[in-house]
Formats: structure tokens, sequence, C-alpha cells
């Protein structure tokens, strides 16, 4: 198709139509929602992180006047389905069943065991205490180390590790999965190099962050229909896992998404809704449960914490010509780590003639991971980004020139195959290189880093409809939860098409039952592929107004042009009056009946984005304490439908990084409990630790869709890690393999260089 | 066991105008104005005093209303994000939220919202570091902080220049 | 001849070989044609899959045309978060 670039549209910054609800209180998330004689829900959760389930006795809790239901592990017959969500192969969900609502064994501190419905929230809790388990605990596996150790505690004994195992990789084992990528000759690769660097990386498990809890209302009728209020980014995913794991028929099964308080991929999974349906199905009466921030923490999906060893090697004009990686990343309490993800991203912004890379999915007793944006790619990234910035000064060569010599470009082949199309890789780092941020001075105690990133960008399915109203205004209607400015952007795009003012768009999120199927609000690929079927009905609403002024006129389909929100005669000499959408749209019961335009797409995965980021750190050296002083991002967004929303994304992304590179980290006791599962000490970066971030967006246009638009939402969270890294090292001469780079870990390491003979201690780059 | 505890009865000022509402004596004022008044404007992020989310001003005070009695409420004056807005009319920081686009999820905003107007009624002429460090206590995954300071900034200075 | 690349798990079902050329007109037929020559290659494996045409990632690739010098790669599916 041939891209556009002339917009009347696009490329404003309208305010967004869910604004006014959102600046007052009125818009409505998850834990906003109550019912008439509505029940309260609470969970019982496991103090263990390894444990059988030997029984479970409910009778006290039963007994408790006001409770009205209670649910265990038996009440849910375990499922051998899955469902297709279209990325990451299928979800598992006996897995996501098991891990809502516990069967044979506890396998991680918070998983839960029980849940009870009463006629409010501190009877059910009372209740969840009455509940009588026991336990017989089981050693639990809480590093990779352990996990893989030869008598390393099996989660499941009848796991055997997928994709491609080693030899040895047989009998009982918490390796869920391992797999490679690899080209050309990786040790004659590096016996050419002039330099070779190696180094261990660690990152922490991380939570999303998302501000808002996890929030549920399922209501289901003595008619077998079920209505469920949620907090997700994948209402269609929700109804599909649901009829899944409780045996039920999805046809049944009504998902009405509620504002969303934030997601990064920890909303994609469902922990409430099973629990909340069967409470409501034994109780005949609605439940409402919510979580609190502990168990935010404790009991959804984090991601992984890795063990990455990696090595490059170069020639000694900067030419990368060789590199391998062993990847381990933890799965949590059941397979599906972003492994796979890691070992395609790690290389793929450099063309590197030979490499090996393997990599690992491992179970161990921490909670089931979560996607969080641009799953695996942050921690692969640190890695080969770290190594990068060394080479980079081993070899005295500007750290952004060594990247352009071996930036990827159009008809490059990607390190897991495919060659990629046009792409902005290079566009972005001599953008970051022209930025004055790169040329401005350093002041003592301060160092600067930069980093690149890649992430692929999904598509799939999604459907749009866009109706005009008699009025002249129009309707658009898609089913993916807004989570951070799309209904704006649709509203954009379906002005651009018709030719209408934003104002007269009305964009729509609708649910299960009143959208065309639609997947998961993720991937970067709303504006994508949800923006892609909304731009094909809002053509098909124009065809057939264009049609209806034919019509009118009695001319033939091809005497008739739509231009600039008008239909208009191509007759010569023909003095017709061009018919304006809102004429045509005033007369439609007369001329032939309401307008709709429809569209559906199963988009390609085409359109990667890539990323990269100036971080200056300045740390003090008697407290190991760092604080940004400036951060600049640049990207390639193909095309900015929303600018100050695709701004909002790379501040947000960055943002996170940071906070993963110098402070985030799930920190587990040694009976594998959270010791800080809340805000206060799972510490995310505030507005005094940030300085302003300075955005610059690249637009190479994305052939595969009509705008050129990329996805944009999470490739800005993968250099942050390596940006701030690197500037660490320019800034106390130290190399952190591991994060975060909390002030206690700085102060030991520069005290401990205190000892050593003098590093010369770089204040720049 | 849980035993019957008799409720409080609470008679207050919210956003001007007086509320009575019955809470249990650990009830918050958090969950009071959710749960027994109905005003869902105030969200729940963590009830340990840590996000923010619940931002209210009590008698003009900004305080996080999760770590507030519902029963102290007796006789005082309570401000939440439902009762910015004046007669209709958005006050300048709401209004510069919406032209910055400082919100994407939006789940923090009432309390930013709030605290920024307390900030503003505090120091109407505020420096960015003023202005981030007094917003610490609010924490947005979203942003990144940038545009819900740009539009602090703007609001301070649309509110000087207008009491000039 | 599309130029195909295939993924880790179709390893073992093929004796290690991992790139062959097959002359098909849809990946439906392509498909057909790697089951009936590795029988170890289950109908679930490519499930697993997209299959990359040309630099296209495609989740529902089966009855999409390639062309008489594509480039076939089956890769794991990514969603993203």
């Amino acid at each position: 198709m041939s891209t556009r670039h002339q917009f009347e549209y696009v490329g404003t910054r309208p305010i967004r139509h869910d604004g006014m609800d959102k600046v007052t209180g009125r818009a409505a998330f998850g834990a906003d929602f109550s019912l008439p004689g509505m029940l309260y829900g609470a969970v019982l959760r496991s103090p263990h992180a390894h444990a059988r389930i030997v029984s479970i006795d409910t009778t006290a809790a039963e007994a408790l006047p006001g409770v009205k239901a209670v649910v265990t592990g038996r009440d849910i017959a375990k499922t051998n389905k899955k469902v297709y969500l279209g990325g990451e192969g299928a979800l598992d969900l006996a897995d996501m069943g098991d891990n809502a609502l516990a069967h044979e064994k506890a396998l991680y501190h918070g998983h839960a065991i029980a849940a009870v419905a009463a006629s409010s929230l501190e009877i059910a809790q009372e209740a969840a205490r009455l509940i009588r388990v026991d336990f017989e605990v089981l050693e639990p596996a809480m590093t990779l180390e352990r996990a893989l150790a030869k008598d390393a505690p099996i989660l499941h004994p009848e796991m055997t590790t997928g994709g491609k195992p080693l030899e040895h990789m047989t009998g009982p084992t918490n390796i869920a999965a391992r797999m490679e990528i690899k080209r050309g000759d990786v040790e004659a690769g590096f016996a050419e190099a002039d330099l070779v660097v190696e180094h261990e990386f660690r990152t922490p498990m991380v939570h999303q962050g998302y501000i808002e809890p996890h929030a549920t209302v399922a209501r289901a009728g003595a008619d077998g229909r079920i209505v469920v209020w949620t907090t997700t980014q994948a209402p269609f995913l929700v109804r599909d896992a649901c009829a899944g794991i409780l045996h039920l028929d999805a046809a049944n099964i009504r998902v009405i998404p509620s504002e969303i308080g934030g997601g990064f991929g920890g909303k994609i999974p469902v922990y409430l809704e099973p629990l909340a349906i069967v409470l409501s199905k034994k109780s005949g009466r609605p439940v409402k449960m919510v979580m609190d921030r502990d168990e935010v923490f404790r009991a959804t999906g984090p991601t992984s914490g890795c063990h990455i060893t990696m090595k490059l090697g170069a020639k000694r004009d900067g030419t990368l010509v060789a590199a391998s990686a062993s990847m381990w990343y933890e799965a949590g309490a059941y397979k599906g780590s972003p492994f796979g993800a890691a070992a395609m991203c790690a290389l793929a912004c450099y063309n590197i003639p030979n490499f090996f890379v393997e990599s690992h999915d491992v179970v161990l007793n921490k909670p089931k991971v979560a996607a969080y944006r641009a799953p695996g790619s942050p921690m692969a990234t640190f890695a080969t980004e770290s190594l990068v910035d060394e080479i980079a000064r081993r070899l005295k060569i500007d750290p952004i020139e060594l990247r352009l010599k071996n930036a990827v470009a159009s008809g490059d082949h990607a390190p897991y195959g495919p060659k990629y199309g046009p792409i902005g890789l290079k566009q972005v780092l001599e953008a970051a290189q022209a930025h004055p941020h790169w040329s401005a001075p350093l002041k003592p105690n301060q160092g600067r880093g930069v980093a690149c990133g890649f992430w692929f960008n999904a598509g799939m399915n999604s459907s749009a409809t866009v109706s005009v109203d008699s009025d002249g205004s129009a309707t658009v209607v898609t089913g993916n939860p807004d989570i951070g400015g799309m209904r704006a952007a649709q509203a954009l795009m379906v002005s651009e098409e018709l030719g209408i003012p934003v104002e007269r768009v009305r964009p729509v999120v609708a649910d299960t039952d009143t959208a065309g199927y639609t997947d998961l609000t993720a991937g970067s690929r709303v504006c994508y592929a949800t923006g892609m079927a909304v731009i094909n009905a809002a053509e098909d609403a124009r065809e057939q107004l264009r049609l209806r002024a034919a019509k009118v006129w009695k001319l033939e389909p091809d005497q008739v042009v739509w231009e600039h929100g008008e239909a208009r005669s191509l007759i010569a000499g023909d003095d017709r009056q061009p018919m304006t959408l809102a004429t045509i749209a005033s007369t439609l019961a007369k001329t032939g009946g309401p307008i709709i335009g429809r569209a559906s797409v199963n988009a390609p995965m085409a359109g990667p984005a890539f990323s990269a980021n100036i971080c200056d750190l300045e740390v003090d050296p008697d407290t190991g304490c760092s604080k940004v002083v400036r951060y600049t991002t640049v990207q390639d967004a193909g095309r900015a439908v929303h600018p100050s929303f695709v701004e909002g994304q790379m501040q947000g992304g960055a943002s996170q990084g940071i906070g993963w590179a110098l402070n985030e980290e799930y920190v587990f006791n040694a009976k594998g409990a959270m010791e800080n599962a809340g805000f206060l000490d799972y510490r995310m970066p505030v507005a005094s630790d940030l300085p302003m971030i300075d955005t610059v967006i690249v637009e190479v246009a994305n052939p595969s869709h009509p705008y050129g638009v990329r996805g944009v939402g999470e490739v800005p969270i993968v250099p942050p890690l390596a940006a701030v890294a690197n500037a660490m090292r320019g800034a106390t001469g130290v190399r952190f393999g591991q994060l975060p780079m909390s002030p206690p870990r700085v102060l030991a390491e520069l005290e401990a260089r205190k000892e050593e003979p003098a590093v010369a201690l770089s204040s720049g780059s | 066991m849980v035993t019957e505890v008799s409720r409080i009865h609470v008679d207050t000022t919210i956003n001007s105008e007086p509320v009575e509402f019955l809470c249990d004596g650990s009830q918050s004022l958090l969950s009071a104005l959710r749960d027994e008044v109905g005003l869902t404007g105030t969200k729940e992020g963590c009830s340990t005093g840590d996000c923010g989310a619940c931002s209210i001003l009590l008698d003009g005070r900004l305080v996080p209303s999760c770590l507030v009695l519902a029963a102290e409420a007796q006789g005082r004056s309570v401000t939440t994000i439902e009762g910015i807005a004046q007669d209709g009319h958005l006050h300048p920081v709401q209004q510069q939220f919406l032209q910055h686009a400082a919100l994407q999820c939006g789940i923090c905003t009432p309390g930013f919202i709030v605290a920024a107007k307390a900030l503003l009624d505090a120091i109407p002429n505020p420096t960015e570091t003023e202005a981030r460090y007094w917003l610490a206590g609010n924490l947005c995954r979203c942003t990144g902080y940038d545009k819900i300071i740009r539009a602090v900034m703007d609001a301070a200075a649309e509110t000087q220049k207008a009491t000039v | 001849m599309a130029r195909v690349f295939l993924s880790n798990e179709m390893l073992s079902g093929t004796g290690g070989l991992d790139v062959l050329d097959i002359d098909a007109p849809r990946v439906h037929e392509l498909v057909a044609q790697l089951v009936a020559r590795f029988p170890r290659l289950t109908p679930e494996m490519f499930d697993r899959l997209a299959v990359a045409i040309d630099g296209e990632i495609h989740n529902d690739a089966d009855y999409l045309p390639l062309a008489a010098d594509s480039e076939v790669h089956f890769v794991p599916r990514i969603a993203g978060g």
C-alpha cells in the first residue's frame, strides 16, 4: 500500500475525549463499580513458598454469619485448554487456572488457596482466616542457582524441557524450555576479534507498578449468563480464559472493561475474574473483588529476574564480529518467561556475522511472571549495550559512532531470521548524536551513558465500526481498553478519513458483546493494528457516503469523488453544489438508511521500533546515591498520530527503566516471602527523582500501515537500563552487571575501589 | 468471631456541602468517601499512605485519606477531586493537565490535581524543584512526571497572570 | 522455490536440517509438505509459531501466497505487554 504523508488532523494535539472525566474524578475505574445486593470477596493466600496442599477445611468459614460462598481448587476442575492469544504461543489455561486458585500445590508465597464471598469485606477476610489448610511444607527454590541445582526442589514433577533441550536435560527438571539462535561460526568469529569483552549480568524480579490494583465485579445469573466488569487490557481474553478455566461457554460470558489504571502487560492474565465468577455462581449474588497493594506485589505477575553471561568480539575499527550469550530467565511458578523474545532482541540492533545465543525458561517459587513492556528485551539489551559501551571505551571510539557502524538497516537480516523492512535505527542514532544533550558539558561526579534498543511491535486481530450519525458526527467503536490516549488517536484517524473535526467524532471502547473480536491492548499494537481497522472502517463509511451522493444525484459512482469531507460531481461544468457529510447524514433515513463502515484485520507483525536514550547521572561518592540530571529519548514512531501521547509513552517507559536500573527489586526472605510488598520499600521513581525528559520523534514510515504508524508503547523501556548503567560507568568507573544500582551497592563498590589500585574515574563519555 | 460494632455517625462538610454518613471506628476516610458517600473520584492505590492517589484536603490541608479515620472528618471540611472545579469551571490545574496531556491512564490524576491545587494555594509561584518535591508524594507510573510538572508550572503562571 | 528456515523445536524432527527449499503456492501447502517429509513434525508445533514471509511476520499465515523466491522463517510468536 502507498503511505500517506500529508495530513490535516493526524499529527495535531486535540484534548482527549475522555479528558474531562479523568480530571474531575468522573471516570469509572475497576473498583469504582458496584451493583445492588453485591457481596465482597477475599482470598486466602499461601503462607508458604512451596507446599503440598494436603487438605482444606472450610467448615468454620462457611458457618460464619454473613458468608455466602467459599471456593477452593476442589470446585474448579483443571482444564487442558489453551487460548491462542496470537503471541508467545498459546496461553496455557491449566497454568493460568491453577495460578488463580491452587489445586495440589502452593507454588509461591501468596498463591491463592481459597476465596470467600460475604456481605462485607471484613466478614470475608475474617472467614478466610478461619479456613484450615493442612500443608506439607517443601523447600522452596528461590534463586536460579537453587532451581537449577542437581538436588533442586522440583516444582512440577511432570515437567520436561521443551524447544531445543541439551542432551543432558532429561529427568526431573525446573527448566521448562531452551532455545537457540545462531549464525555463522562463533568460534572463528572470536578468533578473528581484536578485542573480546565478557561480563555477567543479573537483573531482579520487578513489577509493572500500575497504581490501580486489580478489581472485578462478576454477576452470574440463574439463566447461566455471566457479566464481568473488570479492569483489564484484554476483555476478549478474560472471556475466553474464564470460559476455558471454568468449563463454561464463552457465548454466555460478557466482559465489560472499566477504565484501566495502568497495565504494562500485568493486566493481561486473569487473577480475580474466575474466582469472582465461581463465588457469584455459588452465592447467587454479584461479587466484587479488589486486590490490596500487598496482594498486587505478591500474587500478580511481575517480570523475570534473569542471569545473562554475554561475550562480544570486535575488530580494532569497531566492527562487531562475534557474540555469544547464555540467558536464564525466571518464569516464576509456571512456565512462560519471555526467554524467547530476550534471545531474539539481544542482538537485534546490529549486524553481527557470527553469534550463538541460548536462552532458558526456568520455574522457581516466585509469582508466575506476566508480560512487562517489551518483555525480555530490557534485560537482554542491558547486557548487550553495556558490552558495546565497554568496547567503545576500550577502542576509544565514540559510542554512537560505534553503534552507527554496526547498526542494522532495511534489507539486513534480524538475528531471529527475517529481513528488516524499512527501519529507523540509524536515523534514531543520528538524531541522538545531533541532540545538544550529547555534546553538553558534564560536571564533577557526573557520567553520560547512551544505549539503543529494539522491539518487534505486534499485529494481531482488531475490529472497528464507524457509523455516521444524522447530525453529521461519527462514532467509532473498538474493543481495546484505552490505557494511554488511543481514543484520541482513533478519533484523529476518523477525522482524517471523513474530513470532519475531531470534536465531532465519538470514540467508544465497547465490550465483548458489542465490539467485534479484538486482541489485547498490548504489544504496541493498538495504534497500528486497531488503527488500521479504524482507518479501513472509516474508508468503508466514506465510500458508502460517496455512493449515497451518487445515488441522490443520479450519477454513476465513478462520476462522484469524495474530498475534504464532501462529495463532489466530476462532470465538467456541472453546477451541483458539493454535498457535505452533514448534508448526506441529515437525510440518511430518506435516501437508503444508516451508514456504518466496518473493518477487521489480522495485522502482520511489521514495523519494528528502535529507540536511543542518553542519560546523565550524578553520583554522590559519599552515599552512593545517584540522580538522573538529564535524560533524552529518541524513537522512531513511523507516524505520530497524536504526538503528545507518543511523547508520553517515551517518557513513561524511560521512567520505568530508570527505576529498574536504580532502585526497584523484589526482596525475598529465606522463607520465600517478599519483604518489600509496598510502595515505600518497592521504590519507584517519584517526581523529585527525575528531570524533564526530552523527547525526539523520528518518523521512518512503516509501509505496512496506511499512515506509516509503528507501535510506540514498549520500546521506550528497552534502552534505559543500559543507558543508566553506562552513565554510572562514566560517573564512577564501575561497570555494574547487577541491578538495581541502589545506593548501598554503589557505595560498597566505591569503598572497595578505594582499597584497589586506582582506576581512572572518567567524568564523561 | 465478628461481633456487632455500633457505627459512628459523622456530620461533615464535603466540597462545601453538608454531608452525613455512618462509618466503623476503624474505617478510613478514603473508604467512607468511596463506599458510604459514593464519591469514587478519590482512588485507592496502596492504603499505606505511599502513593497519593487518595489525596484530599482536610480543612485545606493536603492529606492521604487512607491514613485518616473517617470519624476524624466530624465537624471538619473535606475537599475531594469532585469539588475542585467550581460552578462548572475547571481549575487552572485541571485545564493545564488536559492541554499538556499530563495524564495517560488517569488513575493518579485526581490525587495529583488535589495535591497541585494545595501546592499553588501554599506556594503561588513555585520553582520546578519546589513543585517536584511537593508532588513527590504522588506516584505516577505512566508519564514520568514531565508533562505533569509542565502543567502545574503553567497553571501557576496562569494563576499569577490572573491575579496581577 | 521458497527458502525455508525452521525453528528450534523442529530440528529434532528434521535430523538437524534447519534450512531447505520448498516449492509451494501458499504456507498451507508448504507446511503440508514439511509434515509429509518429516513425520515427527506435529501440527501443534506449527500452531505455536508465527511465519515470516519476506520480513513480515504473520500469526495467520496459512493461506498467504508465496512467491517463487520468498524467504520464509518460522519464529516464536510474540505479543508483548
